[in-house]
């Protein structure tokens, strides 16, 4: 180290030396704010800190006293800062206020007893509820209305839909193309194609989705002649552009980075280029195949703007040409009406951070296998 | 297997392109799958080049000097008075503040990476680790974090200090925009520069250091002058990454309409990415703004492009040196 470092200005070495040790921690700080912060709006949800049931018992404004703060602020639905910054008088007319609300409330829901479930709960969250007006237990995302329901399993259904279609298209040709281009195509043809399929993840998402929608889906309608126009496989094909690039790259490297010598010996034993690459190449790097299919997954779940503008319909289906709503398109179509701080808010933040987890994960696993091939591929050369 | 034989035996022509000559005899299947390859390569070159001239050649009809130097009136949708000078400003000044505060983070992690960091280390797989799952997260979520983060978090806590009577900082804004796209960017920097500085023969370092230069002096006046078309590289894939980007801006700054041009670090702004969302999705008649639309994409498409190919062309060239390097 004493070498390396040179004679000279030791303590203002010492001290670049620290600071850039310190605002390299920045990826690491990044990562560790967006899950807090994601996490930490979603968290009363969590907890079941949230009600949104309708009919409350109503407290008289006189029996303010025998509340505790606690259970004051609960009844007013206010933050803990909210509430220290409130004199008494300020309470208790925000108590008349509240008095007077409840008791507008239209006599139908004052019978109805879906309004005085608290539908935030998990059971309602995850599990089917026969609301009434409905014949049977149905999984409903209708979060706009007096009875808010937030049962998230039909974004979950559409999201894999869509997401398994996109991979379904994209990953045979992705595979496909980086067989060619890797093990097939002479070294000029090569050196085209390549950055011409990269430039591919050059095309922003809501560009892909402006094709989609006006170009693509009045296509595809008149190929295979369904009804809805704009639907969970338009999307699936549209998302299917966005991916190809990510696991055509990753298959890619993966293909050429198997040992020379390994085809060498294949061509060399009498094996065509084709039976080489399908036979040797293929399952040398198939680790790195898989690795780059969950990468583009990670990839798929996460694209909000195409799903957005294809298809947004929170329909539960599995029909893959019906509309379907994802996770991504959820929130970014309703965070703006949701009010800030309320349950809605707090449940598209909740999905925020599975989100985040769930990609989290992939990507987890992208790497460690990558990583694994590498290291084998190395170890034998 | 073969369902077809060859048709007679060919003696062996020596071929003129060396290492690719035939030696193997003519197998059907390998053929037709050889095929399939090609024409899944084919059909990503064609869908490709189907959007692009599609969006060129309807672009191209609406595009003028009118429509870029416009500030539209309340109604955008009105295909003569319409124009996208707001959104191209917005756009760029977004994504200029985004440089600001992604390069100097980006390029100093890197050297770190890169000069300083002991490989094996807990902290150093920590780092990498961060960067690559920094690069898959959402842009959603991004925006996410920006609006629960730097609005709801930094932004209140911002008024407060100051004492500000409504939310000037507590609100979604143009600086917490360039943040959010600024963090979604840092791993797209990081690899770059990371590239480039591996590129750097290592006895330039050594010849630096042996004629008494400290490792700092080395960095700045040796390795980073030599690193500065990849750095480059990193910034301008971070810019036309972030140019298109939608979903991380949503809720931390885009505005829908605004009469005039953004002038404070905490006015919203208007953009081109989520003009091309809002006249696509929202038109009262897509027949008739089908002409803007267009080339509304087609100026977004031109901004990301012409970015995206001069980083791709400066790559080539550093990718060539590091091969070259072995």
């Amino acid at each position: 180290m004493g070498i390396q470092r040179g004679h000279r200005a030791r303590p203002l070495e010492w001290l670049a030396e620290k600071f850039i040790f310190l605002v390299s921690l920045s990826a690491i700080l990044m990562v560790f704010l967006i899950f807090l912060f994601v996490a930490r709006e979603a968290l009363p949800i969590f907890f079941g800190k949230t009600d949104t049931a309708l009919v409350q018992k109503v407290i008289p404004p006189d029996e303010m006293d025998t509340l505790s703060p606690a259970q004051l602020q609960q009844y007013l639905e206010l933050t803990p800062e909210q509430f220290a910054s409130m004199d008494k008088e300020t309470l208790k007319s925000l108590m008349e206020v509240k008095q007077e609300q409840l008791d507008e409330i239209p006599a139908n829901f004052r019978n109805d007893p879906d309004a005085r479930v608290n539908t935030t709960e998990w059971r309602y969250l995850l599990l089917p509820h026969k609301w009434s007006g409905y014949d049977k237990p149905e999984y409903i995302w209708q979060p706009v209305g007096q009875i808010q329901k937030y049962n998230i399993i039909p974004l979950f259904v559409g999201t894999l839909k869509i997401t398994l279609i996109g991979l379904f298209f994209a990953v045979p040709l992705a595979v496909g193309a980086a067989i060619y281009v890797s093990q097939l195509a002479r070294p000029h043809v090569r050196e085209i194609v390549k950055p011409t399929i990269e430039l591919l993840s050059g095309i922003p998402s809501v560009v892909v989705g402006f094709f989609a929608l006006l170009v693509m889906a009045t296509f595809l309608q008149k190929i295979f002649g369904y009804q809805t126009r704009l639907n969970a496989f338009v999307a699936g094909i549209a998302l299917g552009f966005a991916v190809i690039p990510v696991i055509f790259s990753i298959a890619e490297d993966a293909l050429t980075s198997v040992p020379r010598a390994y085809t060498q010996a294949a061509l060399a034993l009498g094996a065509s280029r084709w039976q080489t690459a399908w036979q040797i190449v293929l399952p040398a790097a198939l680790p790195g195949v898989f690795a780059a299919t969950v990468l583009g997954f990670g990839r798929a779940i996460g694209e909000t703007m195409i799903v957005l503008m294809v298809c947004s319909a929170s329909v539960m289906s599995w029909s893959i040409f019906d509309s379907a709503r994802s996770i991504t398109t959820t929130i970014a179509a309703e965070m703006a009406e949701a009010v800030s701080g309320g349950p809605h808010y707090r449940i598209l933040f909740m999905l925020g951070a599975l989100l985040f987890a769930a990609t989290f994960v992939s990507n987890m696993i992208g790497e460690v296998v990558i990583n694994r091939l590498k290291l084998k591929l190395e170890g034998r050369r | 297997m073969n369902t077809i034989t060859p048709p007679e035996y060919l003696p062996e022509k020596p071929s003129a392109q060396g290492r690719h000559f035939r030696a193997e005899k003519f197998d059907f299947w390998s053929f037709c799958f050889s095929g399939l390859t090609g024409l899944a390569t084919l059909f990503i070159l064609g869908i490709l080049a189907v959007i692009l001239l599609n969006i060129l050649i309807n672009g191209w009809r609406g595009l003028s000097w009118h429509f870029i130097s416009t500030i539209p009136k309340k109604d955008f949708f009105d295909v003569n008075t319409t124009g996208v000078l707001p959104m191209i400003v917005g756009t760029t000044i977004r994504v200029f503040v985004m440089t600001i505060f992604v390069l100097p983070v980006g390029v100093i992690t890197a050297i770190y990476l890169t000069e300083y960091a002991p490989n094996t280390s807990i902290v150093t797989r920590v780092i990498r680790a961060a960067v690559n799952n920094l690069a898959g997260v959402p842009s959603i979520v991004f925006g996410l974090f920006g609006l629960g983060f730097f609005i709801n978090f930094v932004g209140k806590n911002l008024d407060t200090l100051f004492h500000n009577p409504g939310a000037v900082w507590g609100q979604p804004a143009l600086i917490w925009a360039a943040l959010t796209l600024a963090v979604m960017t840092l791993p797209v920097v990081i690899v770059a520069t990371e590239e480039s500085l591996k590129a750097i023969p290592p006895g330039l370092r050594e010849a630096s250091l042996a004629l008494g230069a400290t490792k700092l002096e080395t960095i700045l006046k040796v390795v980073l002058p030599q690193a500065l078309p990849g750095i480059m590289t990193g910034g301008i894939l971070a810019v036309s990454r972030a140019a298109g980007e939608v979903a991380p801006i949503l809720f931390t700054g885009v505005a829908y309409y605004m009469a005039s041009l953004p002038t404070h670090l905490t006015d919203q702004f208007m953009d081109l990415g989520y003009q091309i969302f809002v006249l696509s999705t929202q038109s009262p008649n897509i027949d008739q703004t089908r002409p803007i639309l267009y080339a509304t994409v087609l100026v977004l498409l031109i901004l990301t492009f012409a970015l995206n190919i001069v980083a791709i062309f400066i790559r080539a060239r550093v990718r060539k040196k590091l091969r070259a390097l072995g």
